[in-house]
């Protein structure tokens, strides 16, 4: 008897079986109807994250809509790319998923997913990818693989984390100032850097005093949290707050530090924090939000996926910084800084001017710079080069926190 | 008997019918087509020959770990650790890689060297989680669940710590293994035979061992009365640590797999939740070995399936878990009404 009460199996597979009998004939015509060689050009993206995550997952995400509305291109997507969300699953084969649908073009959009990028771009030389955030096909980087049918792209963040870091100097009392890390990697360790340059410099020209400057990185360990696996980053942004630092700035896909800086103001000591990622992202507690340094992956991802479509695509290794004559033109600069409603008309001022400098030339990647553990980064007046940003092996001396993981 | 029969089926047919329903009526809640939810599942899974691979590949896994439950479970034991067995069987597959990685030796004695070391490092934390029980008088559901966590912080300390990239502190995972150390793959594929064949032949050991051995036979007493199995003259304890031996490595070549063909590194998920996925087929399928392939296969199906969910209709994946749960609930509801009506009428 107790073996009849197994047979269930036999009934799940073979009402499967009728559900797909009965959707078959439908799924068969849907082609059939949008043959027509005007079709739209399909290209599909991959979120490490929730595609609503009001931050870099979210930017991707818009910036997949703006090449929509550009090109009358159409975007498949899939968000929580990540083993901890979708158990079992790589990259790859989720980008494979995308390309049955349709896809003619990929983008990786996560750092995160590099391995399955470069995995996906080796089986299908066909299709053409785009790696955000890496150096795969930088023929000056250290990683570089000829690979016809990849590109890269990565705004140069270093002038938002700047700015930002501008910003929470200016605007922090205690002079400690938190930075949300997620994992450690050279792009994060540069971006932490920035901002600890920016915040230093706009410290200095206000007056005061570089030895009361404090800058603390702690880290997550991954782009978002990730509940037994990763450190919590509201218990980060807790600890930043309730021990004296008054700023604490994202790193992180998603700004929960500004959750935190609402609570301990509404506890009597006035905090702040600064978003990432997506230009609204302020937008979640705009009472203690000094601003966002945000990418606009729209433009950018439009000219790639253009010469796909057109078939000029070349593999390319496109960083790029803001467009100095508006930083906030979202149809030409792929990096950006949103004021928040909290920074002050002064602070505003001073970050405008801070600004102003950043366009006029002035580069805080400039020597004497030294590393965390005290050696030789960059002579007097020796200015960084692209690799030595892009591969900045430790925290730059100034700043606490781990520049490796223990 | 035929009456008996078509009683039985009538009561199947209501919890799938139920578990679909309860499916469903979610999906209508939230604005969705159940139509087109299933029809998307299933094409999803049986839709393409490389969609069947993928299915495959997350069956291989799933069915060794199933494999390995039957036979603690036929001790009457619950391996809740089975999860943890997983992973420390992906731990030290990683780790023979790394210590053979430069040798020189030929790759594909590498790969069994590996392979066999996952079976043995899941089999001694099954071993661990038996001792807790036998020696420790502590009850194999919360051993299990002890170890679990521990193997999952050993995972991740090793990933932020020894074995990290060079500097790196990711949850991404190690660096990933030259191809020639992954398990051979069939072309355009991520399915590799010799993992299929490594589970379909563990499945059929399992199920031979248990229907047709007097190790079996005796490993089912005490399931079914363990007292009363000893007074026998079975050593019980024993045959309790053989099981969690068993299935300890099996869950450990399910972990192997997932480092030697599908991931080619060690990551922190790196189980896939395979683990607890097992647990939920053994108890669907009544620890009954016969059934461990086909329901393995649609639990497998509903996983990779799922992933159609977010891509065609704006839905989560998560779906094919509420799904996967409603059947194992309403299957054992169904066997509780249906018992509870035989004893009425007797």
């Amino acid at each position: 008897m107790r073996k009849n009460f197994a047979r269930f199996a036999m009934f799940a597979m073979a009402l499967m079986l009728a559900l797909s009998a009965c959707g078959q004939p439908a799924a068969t015509q849907a082609p059939a109807t949008s043959a027509p060689a005007n079709e739209p050009f399909v290209f599909g993206m991959l979120y490490v994250g929730p595609y609503n995550d009001n931050g870099w997952s979210q930017a991707q995400y818009e910036g997949g809509l703006y090449v929509e509305k550009q090109l009358g291109a159409k975007m498949l997507y899939l968000d929580k790319v990540n083993p901890a969300d979708r158990p079992g699953t790589t990259p790859d084969q989720l980008a494979e998923e995308l390309v049955a649908k349709g896809a003619k073009l990929i983008i990786f959009s996560s750092d995160d997913m590099k391995d399955g990028a470069n995995a996906f771009a080796k089986a299908h030389p066909d299709i053409n990818v785009i790696m955000t955030s890496g150096d795969q096909v930088w023929a000056d980087g250290k990683n570089y693989t000829a690979t016809p049918n990849m590109t890269n792209i990565m705004g140069r963040m270093e002038y938002g984390k700047m700015i930002a870091g501008c910003a929470s100097a200016l605007s922090s009392k205690t002079g400690q100032i938190g930075y949300l890390g997620p994992l450690i990697n050279d792009e994060t360790r540069r971006l932490a850097a920035s901002a600890y340059l920016g915040a230093k410099y706009c410290w200095e020209k206000a007056g005061k005093n570089a030895a009361d400057l404090k800058f603390k990185v702690d880290w997550v360990g991954f782009w978002f949290h990730i509940p037994g696996t990763t450190t919590d980053p509201v218990q980060i942004s807790d600890n930043f707050y309730t021990t004296g630092y008054d700023v604490v700035i994202s790193g992180i896909d998603n700004p929960v530090n500004l959750g935190e800086a609402q609570k301990q103001t509404a506890e009597g000591t006035p905090s702040f924090g600064l978003a990432y990622d997506y230009v609204a992202a302020c937008e979640a507690a705009p009472d203690v939000c000094l601003g966002t340094p945000y990418f606009n992956w729209g433009p950018e991802y439009t000219k790639a996926i253009a010469s796909a479509q057109d078939g000029s695509w070349k593999s390319q290794f496109i960083w790029l910084g803001p467009d100095w004559s508006n930083i906030n033109n979202l149809d030409t600069s792929l990096v950006g800084f949103e004021n928040g409603p909290a920074l002050s008309a002064d602070a505003a001022t001073a970050v405008k001017s801070f600004i102003a400098e950043l366009a006029g030339g002035l580069n805080l990647w400039t020597g004497p710079l030294n590393l965390q553990d005290g050696s030789a980064y960059l002579k007097d007046g020796e200015v960084a080069t692209d690799q030595q940003v892009w591969y900045l092996p430790q925290l730059l001396e100034g700043m606490e926190g781990l520049s490796a993981s223990k | 008997m035929l009456k008996a029969r078509l009683k039985n089926l009538a009561f199947q047919l209501a919890a799938l019918i139920l578990a679909f329903g309860a499916v469903s009526i979610i999906l209508i809640s939230a604005g969705a087509s159940p139509w087109e939810a299933y029809k998307n599942m299933f094409l999803g899974s049986f839709g393409s020959v490389r969609k069947f691979a993928e299915v495959l590949v997350a069956f291989v896994p799933l069915l060794l770990v199933t494999a390995g439950l039957l036979v603690t479970f036929s001790a009457g034991l619950w391996n809740i650790g089975v999860e943890g067995q997983v992973v420390m069987g992906a731990i030290v597959t990683t780790w023979v890689y790394r210590l053979f990685l430069e040798s020189g030796w030929n790759p594909a004695l590498i790969i069994v060297l590996a392979i066999l070391g996952g079976m043995v490092g899941g089999a001694i934390w099954a071993a661990l989680t038996g001792l807790l029980k036998t020696f420790g008088g502590v009850n194999e559901i919360f051993g299990g669940l002890g170890m679990n966590f521990v193997a999952t912080a050993w995972t991740i300390y090793l990933i932020f710590g020894p074995w990290k990239r060079p500097g790196v502190a990711s949850m991404s995972g190690t660096e990933p293994f030259p191809d020639e150390f992954s398990l051979p793959l069939l072309a355009n594929l991520r399915l590799s035979p010799w993992a299929l064949a490594l589970g379909l032949i563990a499945i059929v050991i399992i199920y031979f061992l248990l229907q047709g051995t007097y190790f079996g036979l005796r490993l089912k007493a005490v399931g079914k009365n363990f007292r009363a199995a000893y007074l026998l003259g079975i050593p019980t304890w024993r045959y309790s640590l053989y099981s969690f031996l068993i299935c300890g490595a099996l869950a450990g070549a399910a972990g192997a797999v997932q480092v030697a063909a599908v991931y080619h590194r060690l990551l922190p998920s790196i189980s896939s939740g395979y683990g607890y996925l097992g647990l939920m087929v053994a108890m669907l399928i009544n620890y009954q070995a016969i059934w461990a392939v086909p329901v393995a296969l649609l639990f497998a199906a509903l996983n990779i399936g799922s992933i159609q969910l977010p891509i065609v209709m704006k839905l989560d994946s998560s779906l094919s878990g509420v799904l996967q749960g409603a059947l194992v609930l309403f299957v054992l509801l169904m066997e509780g009404a249906r018992q509870k009506l035989i004893k009425r009428a007797s």
